[in-house]
C-alpha cells in the first residue's frame, strides 16, 4: 500500500489553461464589434429626441455627423445652438466645407449614398437646424437623417 | 544523468494579458446602433422658380409656435391628436388624383375616408407642409414630424394588409433581403404611391 500513498501530495492545481481560450473569444468579439469614436464631443453629449419611425443608418463609413448642443467650454455660452464639426465648435458657414472635406474621403460613385446625421439636443432650437439644412442644401447633400433614439410604445 | 523533461512553456499570464485587452475593448465599445428619422431634403430651386399653384384644401398646414404650441388647419390641438388629423386628411379622397405619364390616376379607389369636399383630393395631392419658429424646440419639431410619419405608416400598413396580407414594414424587410424580386418591388413601389410621403418644411418665422 505504501507504494501507492507516495505519489500524490498536497493540492492537485486546476487545469486553467482553456481560460485563456475564453478570454481570447470575448476579446475577439468585442474587437470586431467596436467602433472608435472618432470624434471628441466638445458639446454636452445631446439628449435625443425619441421617436418611433426611426431608421438605422446603414453603411457607417457613408455617414457624417453633425452635433448640436451646449458647449462644455464655458466661453461659448450656455445656449444648446452650438454646432460641432470635427473636433471644433463651429458656425453654419462650415458645414459645405465639411461636408466636402467628408466627400473627398469616399468614392465618386457612393456620393449619393451619403448621408448627414444630424445629432441635436431636444433643446435645441429648430432655427439652428435650418440654418444647417439651408447649407447641405447648397452642397446638394440631401440625404439627412435626425438622430433619435427608438421609442417603444 | 538527470532524465530530461520536455520543458514547458509559462503560458499562465497569457490570460492576463487577454483580460488587458478585453477590459479596454470593453471600455471602449459603443454598443448603441445610430438610428434617426430619415428626411430627403428638396434641391434648391433654380432662381426664376415659380412654384406651382396648389389648391389650398390640398394642403394640410401645421405649424408649431415658439411655445411649442400646434396649431393644425387654424385651430389649435395637441400633438397627441395630430397623428389622427393627418391620417382624416390624407386619406380623405375627395376628388380625381394628378395626372402621371397623361395617365390620370381617378379618384381614390383604396380610401376610407369622409370624401369631403373640404379635404384633400387624393394621397398623392395632399401635402402636409410644417412651419416652424426658429426658437420651436427641436425635440417638438421631431415630434411633430414622428407623428405625420407615424399617420402615413398606418395608411400604408393598412393598405398593405389589405392587399396582400402583409405589415408593410415586413413587406419592406424582405424586399430588402432580396433586392432581384421583381414581384416584391412592384408591391413596395405600389404602396409607396399610393401614400406617397409629402411633408414640405416651410421657412420658419422668427
Amino acid at each position: 500500500m505504501s507504494k501507492f500513498r507516495k505519489k500524490k501530495k498536497g493540492m492537485p492545481a486546476v487545469n486553467t489553461a482553456a481560460l485563456p481560450d475564453i478570454v481570447f473569444m470575448l476579446l475577439f468579439f468585442f474587437m470586431v464589434t467596436t467602433t472608435m469614436r472618432e470624434t471628441s464631443l466638445q458639446i454636452d453629449a445631446p439628449r435625443l429626441p425619441s421617436a418611433t419611425e426611426v431608421k438605422k443608418l446603414e453603411h457607417k463609413s457613408l455617414v457624417t455627423t453633425i452635433y448640436v448642443g451646449k458647449a462644455k467650454d464655458a466661453k461659448y455660452g450656455t445656449s444648446y445652438n452650438r454646432i460641432q464639426l470635427n473636433d471644433k465648435i463651429a458656425t453654419a458657414d462650415e458645414v459645405p466645407a465639411f461636408i466636402i472635406n467628408a466627400r473627398s474621403k469616399v468614392s465618386e460613385a457612393e456620393v449619393p449614398f451619403m448621408t448627414t446625421s444630424i445629432k441635436a439636443d431636444t433643446e435645441s432650437s429648430v432655427g439652428t437646424i435650418i440654418d444647417i439644412r439651408l447649407k447641405l442644401r447648397d452642397v446638394n447633400a440631401l440625404k439627412i437623417s435626425y438622430s433619435a433614439s427608438k421609442k417603444t410604445e | 544523468m538527470a532524465r530530461r523533461e520536455n520543458p514547458e512553456i509559462n503560458a499562465g499570464s497569457m490570460a492576463d494579458i487577454a483580460f488587458l485587452l478585453l477590459i479596454f475593448f470593453l471600455v471602449t465599445t459603443t454598443m448603441n446602433v445610430d438610428s434617426g428619422v430619415s428626411k430627403k431634403l428638396s434641391e434648391k430651386p433654380p432662381a426664376d422658380y415659380v412654384p406651382p399653384v396648389i389648391k389650398e384644401k390640398n394642403i394640410f398646414e401645421v405649424s408649431i409656435n415658439r411655445n411649442n404650441e400646434l396649431l393644425v388647419e387654424g385651430e389649435r390641438m395637441d400633438i397627441k391628436d395630430l397623428k389622427e388629423a393627418a391620417i382624416s386628411f390624407v386619406d380623405n379622397g375627395g376628388g380625381e388624383g394628378k395626372v402621371e405619364n397623361g395617365v390620370a390616376t381617378g379618384p381614390c379607389s383604396y380610401c376610407k375616408g369622409d370624401r369631403s369636399d373640404d379635404s384633400s383630393d387624393h394621397p398623392n395631392k395632399a401635402i402636409i407642409s410644417v412651419q416652424s419658429d426658429r426658437l420651436t424646440e427641436y425635440g417638438t419639431y421631431l415630434t411633430v414630424q414622428d407623428e405625420l410619419l407615424k399617420a402615413y405608416s398606418f395608411l400604408r400598413n393598412r393598405l398593405s394588409v389589405e392587399k396582400y396580407k402583409i405589415p408593410f414594414e415586413e413587406l419592406e424587410e424582405s424586399y430588402k433581403d432580396n433586392r432581384a424580386n421583381e414581384n416584391l418591388k412592384n408591391k413596395v413601389e405600389f404602396i409607396k404611391t399610393a401614400y406617397p410621403q409629402i411633408i414640405s418644411d416651410q421657412e420658419p418665422t422668427n
